[in-house]
């Protein structure tokens, strides 16, 4: 509520005179980051060795997987929807990269792209389902992620298929530099992420679907394509996930990354994105995911009961957003 | 009976309410009168309990209360009907009038013969006769309104807010409306009326308390000012005639935009009109009409049975908006706030939203300073106030609101520009302002269909005006056939013509 005395039509040259510390307190990562800060520090005083290079490199390869699920994530929760099927479309792009390599024959290039290819596929699958047949896409996903899961399964036999090519494990635990492969590749997704969300038409016109998808529409922003691309991207990202866990792995195992979808969701919402849609940053996304790595590893380092862990981490969830419920 | 002193409010260091005061008696009706922006809504949020005032007290019967949330203000006897109706649509009547206050036995168990012999009590006692088993959605707005009133009552209100409660009714209604104010006032329920429309206070207020800015301008009779003065005292200055002259438009102006045949339902009355080069097309009838349906039917984002346009000579039918929007057609919408704007973003991104293409560095990126730039023009040419083009829409008021709409279409090249009640909850100055722009946008070459349920505004603006009734196109009538006898009579009892 302004005073038109003060206003400025048309908005002429306004150079913000807001600090900057100010206008960083105001932005949307200042809590993300505020939180992985304290946390950081607290696990610093817990354990002499956290704060090694080391120890700081291992906790990043520990949450390249869920991080860069939690892109494809944050794609989908920005327009308003969810994608529960990540974790089980992870599993069987893996699953079927190992099993086209081993029982088919195909050279490991090849089967690592035609992974890719099949979540992506599941992803349009999802994406079709939502845009064009209007249902929840909650649904949609959960059923998705039955069908990778008991396709995968089906496939394999519930067995994991080894025998891969060796190199296929440097996605997975090789390195260039000291710097681990899957720090990269993540670092690389999220730089991508970034140019599309802030720098392109199709970005601003996720977060406008989000936002208001009603407006979006009927201001002539071709919905149904960009949620189709969202599910579609999100399939993408559990297929680049799937090829750093194959590496990790060094088989194709159809039970993987069960729950990583719960964990991509709780980065995402860590990072300061809308559970509704409309709001919040990539890179937010990315302090999420690390704000949860750190978690498990100081809880790990400090030798913390596993199933004890879980609870804690429930009830820090539930603190961050209770806190980030107030700071708008 | 119950009276607000100096109440103040400030939303962190910004002071909205600076001393306002407002007495209001058993039985009468006070109306409460400022622009958008004024902070009625505020205020009535403090009276209610929603908010607390920064300072100043309330007194009940002379009694300081202060409501810490609005259960506290129900049970003090302070009813409210707020714009956007607080009912569950898929409840029927009595259970909305008893949500969360259900009568119950001893056991738990809902007393539903009671709470139904109640409403119909209620209802008898404000002479408005509603289906009382029926869903609520499946009611009409007005009927919505009145079981909204009728809960208030139902929850022994004294004090009875009604925001707007005109905004989306037919005249037909709102004489019911009025109807029932009297009855209550009879009773001596003190009723706090906000309303734009100023023939209205003058009809059914007994005095009125006028806000400006936050501040308090004036208490008193309603018998004691005329409309002018209303207005002076609303907006601080003197409103001229507020629509522009009409320019007169050559009868071979070119036809811009046909359609040839639109259908809204199988069954249903079949219209055609066209829409010609720098006119503004007005599109009168009561609510429920077929008017919106008509266009977004148009723009492909209603399912219509039939419809087909034509542009110069050329059949041409739209799957989508965005197909519209490539072919030059642009609609503001209804409801700004649910169908126009993208109310997280910031202007700027509201207004570039349907136009990256114009801005594509090597065809991905974009180019943000001449986003910014454009933006900026484009909000010079609406005249938009606000602060800079990254103020957040929600920060502005509703007439902003709309220019940023505006800003949008204009942003673009576009040739026909549908304004869909385009002044509905907008001050006094601003709605003068945005009919100065529709006729300069015509004078620029854009033609225009106007959607409006305001007489004088379908009246003031249009070259000329569909009525529209049941769902079709009843009549057009252009020149000195324009008047309110004209198009009431055509939209309440035109003969509606049906093809099979």
């Amino acid at each position: 509520m302004s005073h038109d005395a003060d206003a400025i039509t048309g908005g002429q040259a306004q150079a913000s005179t807001t600090p900057i510390w100010k206008s960083m307190l105001h932005s949307p990562l200042a809590l993300p980051l505020a939180g992985l800060i304290v946390v950081s520090i607290l696990m610093g005083f817990a354990s002499d060795n956290f704060f090694s290079v080391s120890n700081i490199l291992n906790v990043l390869r520990q949450v390249s997987i869920v991080a860069i699920l939690a892109v494809g994530m944050t794609f989908v929760i920005l327009t308003g929807g969810i994608d529960l099927s990540v974790g089980a479309l992870m599993a069987l792009a893996g699953t079927m990269a190992a099993g086209l390599m081993v029982h088919f024959g195909m050279p490991g290039w090849a089967g690592l792209l035609a992974g890719i290819a099949i979540a992506i596929g599941l992803g349009l699958f999802n994406g079709i389902l939502v845009a064009w047949g209007r249902m929840p896409a909650i649904i949609v996903t959960l059923a998705t992620m039955g069908i990778a899961r008991g396709a995968g399964l089906i496939y394999s036999g519930g067995y994991p298929i080894s025998g891969l090519p060796s190199w296929i494990s440097w996605f997975g635990v090789g390195r260039i530099g000291i710097i681990p492969v899957p720090v990269i590749a993540m670092v690389i997704v999220y730089a991508l992420a970034w140019v599309l969300l802030e720098r392109t038409a199709f970005g601003r016109h996720v977060y406008a679907i989000g936002g208001n998808e009603t407006a979006a529409k009927l201001s002539g922003v071709k919905t149904g394509r960009i949620k189709l691309a969202v599910y579609a991207i999100s399939g993408l990202t559990a297929g680049l996930a799937a090829i750093i866990l194959t590496g990790r792995l060094m088989s194709g195992q159809p039970n993987a990354g069960v729950g990583f979808e719960l964990d991509a969701i709780a980065a995402v919402v860590l990072g300061g994105t809308a559970i509704a849609g409309g709001r919040g940053l990539i890179l937010g996304t990315l302090i999420g995911a690390i704000l949860l790595g750190i978690l498990n590893n100081g809880l790990n380092l400090m030798g913390i009961n596993p199933y004890l862990q879980d609870i804690i981490r429930g009830f820090i969830i539930l603190l961050a957003i209770y806190i980030a419920r107030e700071w708008r | 009976m119950l009276e607000l002193r100096n109440i103040k409010k400030s939303f962190g260091r910004i002071e909205v309410l600076h001393g306002v005061d407002l007495t209001v008696q058993a039985g009468e009706v006070h109306a409460l009168l400022g622009e958008n922006g004024a902070g009625k809504s505020t205020l009535m949020k403090i009276l209610c309990g929603l908010i607390r005032p920064s300072e100043g007290e309330v007194r009940l019967d002379g009694e300081v209360r202060h409501f810490s949330d609005y259960n506290e203000a129900i049970d003090a006897g302070i009813g409210v009907v707020f714009q956007e109706f607080s009912l569950v649509p898929y409840l029927n009547a009595v259970e909305n009038m008893f949500l969360a206050r259900e009568l119950s036995n001893g056991l738990g168990f809902m007393k539903r013969a009671a709470m139904r012999k109640r409403a119909a009590e209620i209802m008898k006692q404000l002479g408005i006769a509603i289906p009382l088993d029926v869903p609520i959605r499946n009611l009409s707005v007005a009927e919505q309104q009145f079981v909204e009133i009728a809960k208030a009552l139902a929850l022994d209100a004294r004090i009875l807010v009604l925001d707007e409660p005109t905004a989306t009714l037919t005249p037909a209604e709102v004489e019911h409306l009025f109807h029932v104010m009297h009855s209550l006032r009879s009773q001596g329920v003190a009723i706090i009326f906000i309303s734009h429309h100023l023939e209205e206070i003058f009809e059914i207020c007994d005095r009125i308390t006028v806000l400006r800015d936050g501040e308090y301008v004036a208490s008193c009779a309603v018998s004691d000012v005329d409309q002018a003065r209303l207005v002076e005292m609303m907006v601080g200055r003197r409103i001229e005639n507020s629509f522009p002259p009409k320019p007169i438009i050559p009868a071979d102006a070119s036809i811009v935009l046909e359609v040839a045949e639109v259908q809204l339902a199988k069954g249903g009355p079949v219209s055609s009109f066209a829409l010609r080069a720098g006119e503004i097309l007005g599109f009168a009838g009561l609510v429920g009409s077929g008017r919106t349906e008509t266009v977004l039917a148009m723009l492909g984002a209603y399912s219509a049975t039939r419809c087909k346009l034509l542009i110069n000579g050329v059949e041409i039918r739209f799957a989508d908006p965005s197909e519209a929007l490539d072919a030059g057609i642009g609609l503001l919408p209804e409801s700004r706030k649910e169908q126009g704007l993208i109310t997280s973003f910031p202007i700027l991104h509201n207004v570039s939203l349907n136009n990256y293409g114009k801005y594509l560095l090597g065809h991905f990126f974009i180019n943000r300073s001449r986003e910014l730039e454009d933006t900026r023009t484009a909000m010079q040419r609406v005249r938009v106030k606000a602060p800079s083009p990254h103020a957040r829409v929600d920060t502005l008021s509703g007439g902003n609101q709309q220019k940023v709409v505006i800003a949008r279409w204009i942003n673009h090249n576009m040739k026909v520009l549908i304004f869909d009640e385009p002044t509905r909850g907008i001050d006094v100055g601003a709605k003068a302002e945005i009919y100065q722009l529709m006729r300069e946008f015509t004078a620029q070459g854009y033609s225009i269909i106007m959607i409006s349920s305001e007489l004088p505004e379908v009246i003031g603006m249009s070259d000329r005006v569909c009525v529209f009734r049941s769902g079709g196109i009843v009549a057009t009538v252009e020149g000195d056939a324009i008047t309110s006898e004209q198009i009431m009579t055509h939209a309440t009892t035109g003969r509606t013509k049906h093809v099979a």
